[in-house]
């Protein structure tokens, strides 16, 4: 059973209610949203890190000698 | 805490935990709303997935949000929709330890989008812990009546708090 608690500002009282079908589903909605935007972030993410490896390799120098040269 | 923060309400999570802590019928009659909250996730998704999601009105539609945050080890950003936007402890953190997030709600009563700011940390007895700030941006033009604490996966466990406090500028 999922529940939520509710405090009604104006009198105080807190009840705890079960989720609603509705509210359920758009709970597993918001999950399954947020892990696809996580995934394509980690992806994007080590994209560009494996370009940049290529791309250190390629020239033959090491990242601190890149720093060296762009500062 | 200065003297024109007032208490509106507050909730604490019991034995059987909760998918969410929501305010209903919040007066009009401040000028800003602050949120304190102290909570632990039930289940143990890791940190990024642990988040707090905050709806208005029952609805985050129209919720983005950019982050800054630190892992312990390394820092980074992200920005999104929805949520989650912030940090709570997840449930594979030092045991009976709580997480602190605190969301800021300026002119919250106002007939213009509503911007929030949010400061959030874990507390975890190891290097990983994460802190973040972050800046959100509700684009409703309605007045904040009802605010939802959900949470990304999992439940709040019991002892999770929140408080709500209302700021007028005098």
């Amino acid at each position: 059973m999922t529940t939520k608690i509710i405090v009604d500002c104006s009198t105080g009282v807190v009840e705890e209610v079960e989720l609603t079908e509705e509210e359920l589903a758009q709970r597993e909605a918001d999950r399954i949203a947020f892990e696809a935007a996580e995934a394509a972030r980690l992806a994007e993410e080590a994209e560009k890190a494996a370009k940049k490896a290529e791309l250190l390799a390629k020239l033959g120098i090491t990242e601190d000698d890149a720093k060296l040269l762009l500062s | 805490m200065a003297n024109t923060y007032v208490k509106i309400a507050s909730v604490t999570v019991g034995a059987g935990g909760a998918a969410s802590m929501d305010f209903t019928s919040i007066p009009g009659t401040y000028d800003d709303l602050l949120i304190k909250i102290s909570a632990r996730n039930t289940g143990n998704f890791g940190a990024t997935n642990s988040g707090a999601r905050f709806s208005f009105n029952g609805s985050n539609a129209n919720m983005t949000f950019r982050q800054l945050y630190g892992t312990g080890s390394a820092a980074a950003s992200n920005s999104g929709t929805g949520g989650p936007f912030g940090c709570i402890n997840d449930g594979g953190t030092t045991a009976s330890t709580f997480g602190s997030f605190d969301l800021y709600i300026p002119n919250y009563a106002g007939s213009t989008n509503k911007s929030v700011s949010g400061d959030s940390v874990e507390e975890n007895n190891a290097t990983a812990a994460f802190a973040s700030l972050v800046a959100g941006l509700w684009s409703q033009t309605a007045a904040i009546t009802s605010i939802t604490i959900g949470i990304n996966q999992g439940s709040y466990a019991q002892h999770s708090s929140a408080t709500l406090y209302g700021i007028k500028k005098s």
